[in-house]
């Protein structure tokens, strides 16, 4: 990836990672307050929101997920660069 | 089971390449308050804790494996371009007789993982304040390592670090006292 696609995807990750930090604090947070209705609304809402982003972003980028939670152009594309650590 | 999720938790940039530094940050790789040691340890604790934290821990011990991969991700980045004599002169030459550019799960003295560095001892509140022992320790830890550097792009990945692990602290501290609430509604009845 070079240049303009490199921004896209940067941004776009980091939408992801946002929206993923949310819910994993609203996670931890229901996991000591499991009776809080207003805190699962927000992780219910936001859980839909982030569905809808994962879509576009596998679109673009390929699956985040492996063993048939995501979906795959051909060639497989799970086994494509970049990984993580790569970026 | 587990699914692998082809993202980092939070992006992981260095500005330069510091092999000294990936060898101190190995204290959080494989040393005794460690990401590997709180996965291991906070996974394990699932068993035998009451039903009520067994949720958190399950929670928490997953995204302990998320941090080592940033921690991972750190080091790869701090020494892939380092040549022998550099990692030499960074206390690494042994790491590199050993292992070449390889990680390993070691602490930053080069002591290898060792499963002693986790206590399961089955009584829920001794396992949660070890817990809580093992969150303050890593927070301190990470505190030094920024201490350590200058590098403004690994400050920031620590730092974020550094502050997952005082909201850990605290559901464990929230934890120990549902415990407690319940312990106390055995005792009536
Ligand atoms: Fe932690």
């Amino acid at each position: 990836m070079a240049g303009k696609k490199q921004e896209m995807y940067d941004e776009q990750l980091l939408q992801l990672q946002e929206i993923d930090f949310v819910l994993l604090e609203l996670n931890l947070y229901l996991d000591t307050h499991p009776g809080d209705i207003q805190a699962i609304q927000q992780y219910n809402q936001l859980a839909m929101k982030r569905k809808q982003m994962q879509m576009e972003f596998e679109a673009a980028y390929g699956p985040l997920l492996h063993y048939g939670q995501s979906y795959t152009k051909y060639p497989f594309q799970w086994i494509e660069s970049p990984w993580p650590w790569q970026v | 089971m587990w699914l692998y999720e082809k993202k980092l938790q939070y992006p992981v940039k260095v500005s330069k390449c510091d092999p000294m530094m990936a060898k101190y940050l190995m204290e959080q790789y494989g040393g005794a308050d460690g990401e590997l040691s709180a996965a291991l340890r906070y996974l394990n604790q699932r068993y035998s804790i009451p039903n009520e934290v067994i949720g958190l821990l399950t929670d928490i011990g997953t995204e302990e494996f998320s941090h080592l991969e940033m921690i991972a991700t750190m080091i790869y980045k701090l020494t892939k371009d380092a040549t022998p004599e550099q990692l030499k002169a960074a206390g690494l030459g042994e790491h590199y007789v050993m292992h070449d550019h390889a990680l390993y799960y070691q602490n930053s003295a080069g002591d290898a993982f060792t499963a002693t560095y986790l206590q399961a001892k089955g009584d829920p509140i001794a396992d949660l304040y070890e817990d809580i022992a093992a969150e303050e320790k890593a927070r301190a830890t990470y505190q030094w390592l920024i201490d350590m550097t200058d590098d403004v792009d690994l400050q920031d990945g620590l730092k974020f670090l550094r502050e997952r692990e005082i909201v850990h602290s605290q559901r464990f501290r929230e934890a120990v006292e549902i415990l407690k609430v319940e312990r106390d509604k055995q005792k009536f009845f």
